[in-house]
């Protein structure tokens, strides 16, 4: 297979951790697929840097709304493991940054002109989970990785917002209550028969490939990428409201300057 | 047009005709007088509806239609009234889907209680993003009502799929499927029977199916495709 580059965006954002300079995710187009890959082997947390360039790989996707699909995955042992807390450190215009960098980014994959696919290649937590959730289709490896919405464990409250996203894609209350209320940490196996993903695949190789093949039987379809987009913003009408706001910052940042 | 009998306690309104059915003012209005004659007789009483032919119904009469926009408000204000009739109805609802049902011909299937299919021949098809055409807001809403499975609605709505009566019974689309058009309707009357011997007051049944229905009820006030559709016509010329 003929991997042409297309454009490798990088962030000039100094790791605190390790000084070093960090690559944030990779664009490449493979016949009519976008495989959109975030790199690094850290956890890809999901802070205003990261979902920036992500924001970016995607505009320029949009530019080719025809005979087009789009598969988004990961590098290392997270595909991403949340919001950047610590980045964060409960400023409230930091959460507020995040949060609607997110929301932005949520936007955009609901619109964005063509079908959309998560190969979701290693864990994905809260915010993480919900990026993965926001693509049309979620093919997971198997042998690896877990699917947990863990914000009861670590004391926070779900925002709204990611809770009607989570009822336009999972179906089961009893589902749901595992997810949400339990903070399940769920296998990919797990996740297929609660009908949380698609399809289980051997290992982070093939569930791209197999992503990829989804991909291409979706192009096939010669959908009108625009109408695709239309129809998806109507099947996800709630999901789009939802997204104008996030009390869930409010009430973190609260909580913060309430502890000063 | 179509014919409507009654069989014992069970009213057979049956599209007739070998077309496809497509839903024009003119088919249904039909389908609305027939309901208006069913609804005199609310207790004791099922409706099963069906059609003749290769189809139950193939969607809006669009060729009729031609995109003027008077005529397109029209099919969807009198199809809106149909979906309200049925969902108003003082009876257990049961459609016999003898054919394909496709577009607002699946939505027509759907707003009934009950979808009982035959399983040799025809496709369950929300075709909408093959044609370049946006899906209706309460089209969406009456198939979130009646499909639990956010997978079976991306399979229906944004994959436009060609389902079987057996894949339908699989995802909870339909809930049976049965050898062919005969059998499929006597299921429905048989059915339709089976739900009569429960002696419900007819209008508290239809209030109940209201309550149930009721975000559905709301969303049939108004048609924002039609719009769309005029103004995409009008900008060509």
């Amino acid at each position: 297979m003929l991997l042409l580059p297309l454009v490798r965006l990088r962030a000039r954002q100094t790791d605190r951790r390790t000084d070093g300079q960090t690559e944030m995710c990779t664009l490449e187009k493979r016949g009519n697929v976008f495989v959109l890959a975030i790199t690094g082997p850290g956890e890809h947390r999901l802070n205003p840097t990261l979902v920036g360039s992500l924001r970016s790989a995607l505009c320029r996707v949009r530019e080719e709304p025809n005979c087009s699909a789009l598969v988004t995955t990961a590098e290392g042992k997270f595909f991403s493991n949340g919001y950047d807390l610590s980045w964060a450190q409960n400023h409230r215009d930091r959460l507020e940054l995040m949060s609607s960098e997110l929301r932005a980014l949520v936007r955009d994959l609901i619109s964005l002109p063509m079908p959309t696919i998560a190969a979701v290649t290693g864990h994905a937590s809260a915010a993480g989970l919900i990026l993965a959730l926001s693509h049309d289709y979620v093919l997971m490896r198997k042998d690896r990785g877990f699917l947990y919405m863990s914000e009861v464990d670590i004391g926070l409250v779900l925002a709204n917002w990611f809770v009607t996203l989570i009822r336009s894609k999972i179906g089961s209350p009893a589902a749901r209550r595992e997810m949400l209320m339990k903070a399940a940490k769920l296998t990919a196996a797990q996740g297929a028969a609660m009908g949380i993903i698609d399809s289980v695949h051997d290992g982070p190789e093939e569930t791209i490939r197999a992503a990829i093949r989804l991909a291409e039987e979706l192009v096939v379809r010669e959908w009108d990428g625009h109408v695709y987009a239309a129809n998806r913003m109507v099947v996800l009408r709630e999901v789009l409201d939802s997204l104008g706001s996030d009390e869930a910052v409010e009430a973190a940042a609260n909580r913060a300057s309430s502890k000063l």
